[in-house]
């Protein structure tokens, strides 16, 4: 199996924050940045932390990582692996807001969505994509995928 | 040859444990024996059973498809009451069952205090950390038409009966025997803010006193009498002040256990082929060094995953067992870790920043310029990184100033943990 990967290089970026505009839109209901951003519907909340603090800023979402303590400490089983894309979801019919996945994502970018019910909100890799909107929409290469040499993947 | 596994207890150690067995091992045979006669389910979630938030279906955290996949032999309803350790062999009341490698994950059971006159009583008088229990509390209040319940403990798990019964316009007292609720998991502050929370509900919180004595009516729970004298008419009186393990199994078998089956890094016991975990289970804990029981579902589910790939001949490790807990009071959420509440002493620095008109609080305590413990009351947003800190043991020295600030986050921890955490592994896709 090919191992690609989505790496961050905070040395590559400007706190554009064009990331994070993305992944709202993407995950809104028409998909549509200026419906997104001047319609009636709520925004989603964004999956992406973007930290910035003078000359340092970088975009960190979910790490999806092996070994993932969000997965066993969830108490509902609505933290799975998606069998197919190997991302982990969140299952929001099961979610009932225990909030174990926010106290042990060493990461800190398990959201706590106040709209939805007060579920927990994360980064679904855009259900898969290997371009997901953050990787797409980076205009100076902060969020890339990579082969399994490092060398970076072009759409 | 093919491994068999015996595993004892179906909740999040077992269950873990599986997943732990079947990363490295897909040809073994897995038989699970679990007395409970459902499927599964999350005992944290009982709560929210009985405020009427959750169905019996809602409470399951793996389904039916899960044991399918995993290829596992789950006999339900089925109670383990010997090991032979020298044949290898568990008996059942179903039959005997031959192993290669056992876990035993029977978590704990409730702790019952000695109240004089209990043992007259046959209704009224409930536990309250399985499923069976919230049922029989359901059944009672509605057919009983309960409107005033009394509840011994102020912790966890008798807070979120408490809570529970609020929802149902139950009108509770909480009686504790220390100066204040959640004495084990929180400092002063933070039980007060949920202290202040509890009354404003209508909840009176009794402290510094505990049951000495109930009185019945034909066998019906009639009124609780106090340490201080007080007499309190209830005809429901819910039991809650912790759990012990659940050590039955291994009575009369020479696998050690002082208050829990104690275990060692790779959660096994002291026979090599058995191996332990979960609420039944004493580890070392990671900011003291010494070995306790800590009966918490991530924790558990831990030992379990470490207990089944070790099983499964792995070689691995539990680094940075210790307490830790979320849990949602009154629509207030709290998030602790390790030591919350350490002794007056220049060894620990505590860094707080406090708003209790808006139930907001962080605290975190510091020893040897390492973090190790913290309360997250109010906004709990990214206190996960704090696990971080406290298991890779990371000199927070030159940050201590930025840990409660509002915008804490991966940017401002030291510059080489930032950079590991960042630029990591990437996302395989």
């Amino acid at each position: 199996m090919v191992k690609n990967k989505i790496i961050i290089r905070e040395e590559f970026c400007m706190g554009c924050r064009l990331c994070e505009i993305y992944c709202i839109t993407q995950h809104s209901k028409t998909k549509d940045i200026i419906r997104t951003y001047k319609g009636k519907e709520q925004k989603p909340l964004s999956a992406i932390y973007v930290e910035e603090s003078g000359h340092i800023s970088f975009a960190i979402q979910c790490r999806h990582c092996e070994d993932a303590p969000c997965l066993e400490a969830c108490l509902t089983g609505a933290m799975y692996r998606d069998e197919k894309t190997q991302a982990v979801l969140c299952n929001k019919e099961k979610c009932v807001g225990c909030w174990m996945c926010v106290m042990v994502c060493p990461f800190g970018v398990i959201k706590i969505d106040p709209e939805n019910k007060r579920i927990a909100s994360k980064c679904d890799l855009c259900t898969g994509s290997n371009f997901p909107a953050c990787v797409e929409n980076c205009p100076n290469e902060a969020i890339i995928l990579v082969d399994e040499n490092g060398e970076k993947i072009e759409k | 040859m093919k491994s068999r596994y015996v595993i004892v207890g179906n909740s999040v150690a077992g269950i873990n444990c599986i997943e732990g067995i079947r990363e490295f091992d897909r040809e073994g045979t897995i038989i699970v024996f679990s007395d409970e006669e459902i499927l599964n389910y999350s005992r944290p979630l009982i709560s929210y059973y009985l405020a009427g938030r959750l169905n019996e279906d809602a409470l399951s955290f793996r389904d039916k498809r899960f044991y399918e996949r995993n290829n596992i032999n789950l006999f339900t309803g089925t109670s383990v009451r010997k090991i032979d350790i020298r044949t290898k062999i568990v008996y059942t009341d179903k039959g005997k069952y031959e192993f290669d490698y056992l876990f035993i994950g029977t978590g704990g059971k409730p702790i019952m205090p000695t109240i004089s006159g209990i043992d007259k009583i046959k209704e009224g008088i409930f536990t309250f950390t399985k499923l069976s229990d919230a049922k029989k509390i359901k059944s009672f209040i509605e057919k009983e038409k309960i409107q005033e319940a009394v509840i011994l403990g102020g912790g966890l798990i008798g807070l979120k009966c408490a809570e529970a019964l609020l929802e149902r316009k139950i009108s509770i007292k909480i009686i504790e025997l220390a100066d204040r609720i959640l004495p084990n998991t929180f400092d002063h502050l933070a039980s007060e803010i949920i202290e202040n929370k509890l009354k404003e509900k209508g909840c009176e919180v009794i402290k510094k006193n505990t049951i000495e004595k109930v009185h019945a009516r034909n066998s019906k729970l009639k009124e609780v009498i106090l340490s201080d004298g007080r007499k309190i008419k209830t005809q429901i009186l819910i039991v809650g002040i912790g759990v012990l393990p659940e050590l039955k199994i291994v009575e009369n078998t020479e696998i050690l256990r002082n208050r829990g089956i104690i275990v060692n890094e790779h959660m096994q016991t002291n026979i090599p082929f058995i191996y332990a975990g979960g609420d039944v289970a004493e580890a070392d804990e990671f900011i003291s060094e010494k070995k306790v029981v800590i009966p918490i579902w991530p924790v558990a589910a831990r030992m379990g995953k470490i207990a089944g790939a070790n099983m499964a001949g792995e070689n691995k490790k539990y680094d940075g067992m210790f307490a830790m807990n979320s849990v949602e009071f009154l629509g207030i959420p709290t998030i602790s870790f390790g030591m919350t509440n350490p002794p007056d002493s220049e060894n620990y620095q505590i860094i707080k920043k406090v708003d209790v008109e808006k139930s907001i609080y962080k605290k975190i305590v510091i020893r040897d310029n390492t973090i190790i413990g913290a309360i997250y009351l109010g906004n709990i947003e990214r206190a996960g990184i704090i696990t971080g800190l406290i298991k890779n043991r990371i000199d927070i020295s030159s940050i201590k100033h930025l840990l409660s600030s509002d915008n804490f986050g991966l940017l401002v921890l030291p510059e080489a943990y930032r950079k590991h955490m960042v630029k990591g592994e990437g996302i395989e896709v």
